[in-house]
């Protein structure tokens, strides 16, 4: 699902998790770091949650994305 | 005249700069020891805190100009004092404050150098420095005090200049005029004229911190006052912010250069004596002015036309006025305890109008009024 | 996508100039939110830097900031804080920028035990200048100036800190950011001088001199390198000397150089009036 250009936005019923593609650097750190594995690299090396059902919320992608690029929304 | 209180005092001239300071405001000082301008810090120790000023020995000269350049953002008026080798100390972050526009005032007490140099005799050897001691394109103030009356009235006029055009004014005295003790008439603080930064007008979301009003000179907002902007060593847009657009970089370096250049009416003082039917010229500052003056009487008295155009303001350098004098006398003698620095600025000034020749001490002695007038005679006769 | 990043950063300044990766935008975040934790007002919050890739950090936020000469954020800051005492000021140096040519203003500013907090990001090289050692980066590691390995011994800025009078002291990495952003907002709380070392990557000019290519290996090192003061405890000596121990190291309570220069002000003007 798309917001706009700039924004991508993936969600289910609990979790939201949107990637601001502008500011992504594609470092890879969300994705290697992500406890559960939710997120993967796209074409560009920027993430795509692939398994968004597994997400347990913990902000950690968020936390240490150093391009504020990524982001987690609902619950908590 | 209504009585004001105005109290005749003797005083040094480090104590001079000190009642200059606190009179036009100064509320800040960082410091570190060094001779000939060590009583400066330890007037303002002990007097800042009385007035509700504060006070810092800093680790060392970098830190003390940065320490005051920071006070200056908060809000305090802040001086800064020192001699050559801290005066080297100071230039890195003397530049900070002219490409930030941070008004603060530093005084340099010259004593003889290179180096260690001469610590406790006078000198006159920082002229240059003082014009271009900090790396890159760049205007500045420099005032030169040649009594101890001048060295309060010119502390004040720095202090003013450095909130008037948002730049680091520098006060040049010598290890002479630092030192010695004359009589001082401290004007009544109602008497003083103070002038402070221009503050933005316009609320926090239309300020432009770096955007100069029809003088070249942005209004200042101080930090903790509800205005929150960047503040940077790298060429900035005028929001602030660091730019590498061409246009950009070449209006602001013009800017800052032209805020004092094209304001040298109101910042170039100097006093003429026995000029008007001069044929020759004395240029000189600091405490060889003081002898030059004495050497201009012994002169007329034996019927000589001798002037002496004594300059207070150093740079911008007065190439009007001494352009104009050469154009009227033969030649001009510049006296100065230095080998030749700002001969060479009255050379470039007078474009060949007349000889300039100049007359040097660097033995750490003062020049007397003598021997300037044995100088005279000697180019009179040649 | 709103969070409270965005109330603290200065939008148009994005996306900020590091390397992909690179822990300078991890301390930020970190930064940020531990402000945002504390509330304080943007008014009063002036955070200042000296000159480095570290240093850019002040462009980004929306405080009082000021990026200033390479080792003199300190100084500058003592300045503000003296000045304006109800400011909250907060200084972000370079490890370079920290303990070399700002190693005396920060032992002194320590030792004044005036009351900023230092927030330093070691990522153990100077990275702005493409990579050469600097006084934090670990005996035998590679520099562009350490092409044969690095012979000096590093600082260990914990006990530089503690020594020179600091009164709070911890280290963090960027890898545990969720104890980095409890130890920054417990540093910025602290009345005194606080210091708060951040083992940080920089895989550009670190990373590749020192075999890590990627991001993530450098991350993954820091990770593997960082032990807790009580795991350290059991290390061999030689252990130890590789290992960042993480945490706190001092939280002591003493005056800071504004109070005291108050009690001076006080003292000048009874005795000024009196003479
Ligand atoms: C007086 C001075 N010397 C040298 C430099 C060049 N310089 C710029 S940044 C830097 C070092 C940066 O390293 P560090 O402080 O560790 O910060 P980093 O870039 O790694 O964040 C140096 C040496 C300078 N700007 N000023
Ligand atoms: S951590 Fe941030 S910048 Fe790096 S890949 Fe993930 S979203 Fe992109
Ligand atoms: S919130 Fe945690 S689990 Fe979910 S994607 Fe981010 S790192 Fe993975
Ligand atoms: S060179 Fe290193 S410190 Fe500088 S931005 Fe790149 S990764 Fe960060």
């Amino acid at each position: 699902m798309k917001e706009n250009k700039l924004i991508e936005i993936y969600q289910n019923d609990s979790v939201k998790i949107s990637v601001r593609k502008e500011w992504c650097k594609a470092c890879g750190i969300c994705i290697e770091f992500c406890p559960k594995d939710v997120l993967a690299a796209d074409e560009q090396g920027k993430p795509i949650p692939i398994n968004i059902n597994e997400c347990i919320k913990c902000s950690l992608c968020e936390l240490r994305c150093p391009d504020f690029a990524i982001t987690v929304e609902g619950g908590e | 005249m209504n009585k004001l209180k105005r109290n005749v005092e003797l005083l040094q001239g480090n104590e001079a700069c000190v009642k200059g300071a606190i009179l036009s405001g100064v509320r800040f000082f960082a410091g570190y020891p060094i001779t000939p301008s060590s009583e400066i810090a330890e007037g303002m120790a002990r007097l800042l805190p009385q007035i509700g000023g504060k006070f810092v020995q800093m680790e060392d000269e970098i830190a003390s100009i940065a320490a005051v350049i920071g006070a200056s953002i908060a809000g305090f008026k802040s001086l800064t004092a020192t001699s050559g080798p801290g005066f080297s100390l100071k230039q890195e972050n003397l530049g900070f404050a002219i490409i930030s526009e941070i008004p603060c005032v530093i005084v340099n007490a010259q004593r003889g150098g290179p180096s260690t140099g001469l610590p406790t005799k006078p000198s006159q050897g920082d002229m240059m420095q003082a014009r271009w001691g900090t790396h890159g394109d760049h205007s500045i103030i420099a005032l030169a005090p040649s009594t101890v009356n001048e060295v309060l009235t010119l502390t004040i006029k720095a202090v003013n200049f450095s909130e008037k055009y948002r730049t680091p004014v520098i006060l040049l005295l010598d290890e002479v005029i630092a030192h010695m003790r004359e009589k001082v008439e401290i004007p009544a603080p109602e008497e003083v004229e103070v002038i402070n930064r221009k503050k933005p007008t316009v609320p926090p979301e239309e300020y432009f911190p770096f955007k100069p009003d029809q003088n070249g000179i942005p209004p200042m907002a101080n930090f903790g006052e509800g205005y929150r902007y960047h503040i940077t060593g790298l060429i900035h847009n005028q929001k602030g912010l660091p730019t590498s657009n061409p246009q950009e970089i070449d209006s602001f370096i013009r800017r800052i250069n032209n805020k004092i250049q094209e304001n040298v009416k109101d910042i170039i003082i100097y006093e003429k004596y026995f000029l008007d039917d001069a044929k020759i010229a004395l240029i000189a500052c600091g405490s060889v002015a003081r002898a030059a003056e004495r050497t201009v009487k012994l002169a007329r008295e034996e019927g000589l036309k001798v002037g002496l155009l004594k300059l207070l303001t150093i740079w911008p350098f007065p190439s009007e006025e001494v352009n104009r004098l050469a154009q009227q006398v033969d030649l001009i003698i510049v006296p100065e305890m230095n080998l030749g620095q700002m001969v060479l600025e009255v050379e470039r000034a007078s474009r060949g109008n007349c000889e300039v020749v100049s007359y040097s001490r660097v033995d750490g002695e003062l020049i007397n009024p003598i021997e300037i007038l044995g100088k005279i005679q000697e180019e009179i006769k040649k | 996508m709103k969070t409270v990043i965005n109330n603290y950063i200065r939008e148009e300044m994005f996306p900020n100039i590091w390397c992909p990766g690179c822990g300078n935008g991890i301390v930020l975040g970190a930064i940020i939110r531990a402000i945002d934790d504390l509330k304080w007002d943007k008014n009063k919050i002036a955070m200042i830097s000296g000159i480095g890739c570290s240093s850019r950090i002040t462009g980004y936020v929306d405080f009082c900031t000021m990026n200033t000469t390479h080792g003199r954020a300190l100084p500058f800051a003592t300045g503000i804080k003296m000045a304006n005492p109800n400011m909250k000021v907060v200084v972000v140096m370079g490890d370079g920028d920290c303990s070399a040519i700002g190693g005396n203003h920060f032992i002194h500013a320590a030792r004044r035990n005036i009351d900023l907090t230092a927030i330093i990001i070691n990522n153990m090289i100077y990275g702005m200048t493409g990579g050469q050692y600097s006084p934090l980066t670990p005996t035998k590691k590679f520099g562009t100036t350490a092409p044969y390995g690095n012979i000096d011994q590093s600082f260990d800025l914990v006990k530089l800190a503690k020594a020179a009078g600091a009164s709070y002291v911890a280290r963090g990495t960027v890898y545990h950011v969720r104890q980095l952003t409890s130890l920054i907002k417990k540093a910025l709380n602290k009345k005194g001088f606080s210091v708060v070392e951040i083992i940080s990557d920089c895989p550009i000019s670190y990373g590749k001199m020192n075999k890590m290519r990627t991001v993530v290996d450098m991350l993954k090192w820091i990770k593997d390198m960082s032990v807790s003061k009580k795991a350290w405890e059991d290390l061999s000596p030689e252990e130890k000397k590789e290992k960042f121990v993480i945490g706190e190291f001092l939280d002591i309570d003493r005056p800071d150089y504004t109070e005291l220069y108050s009690k001076v002000m006080e003292e000048a003007q009874k005795m000024g009036v009196s003479r």
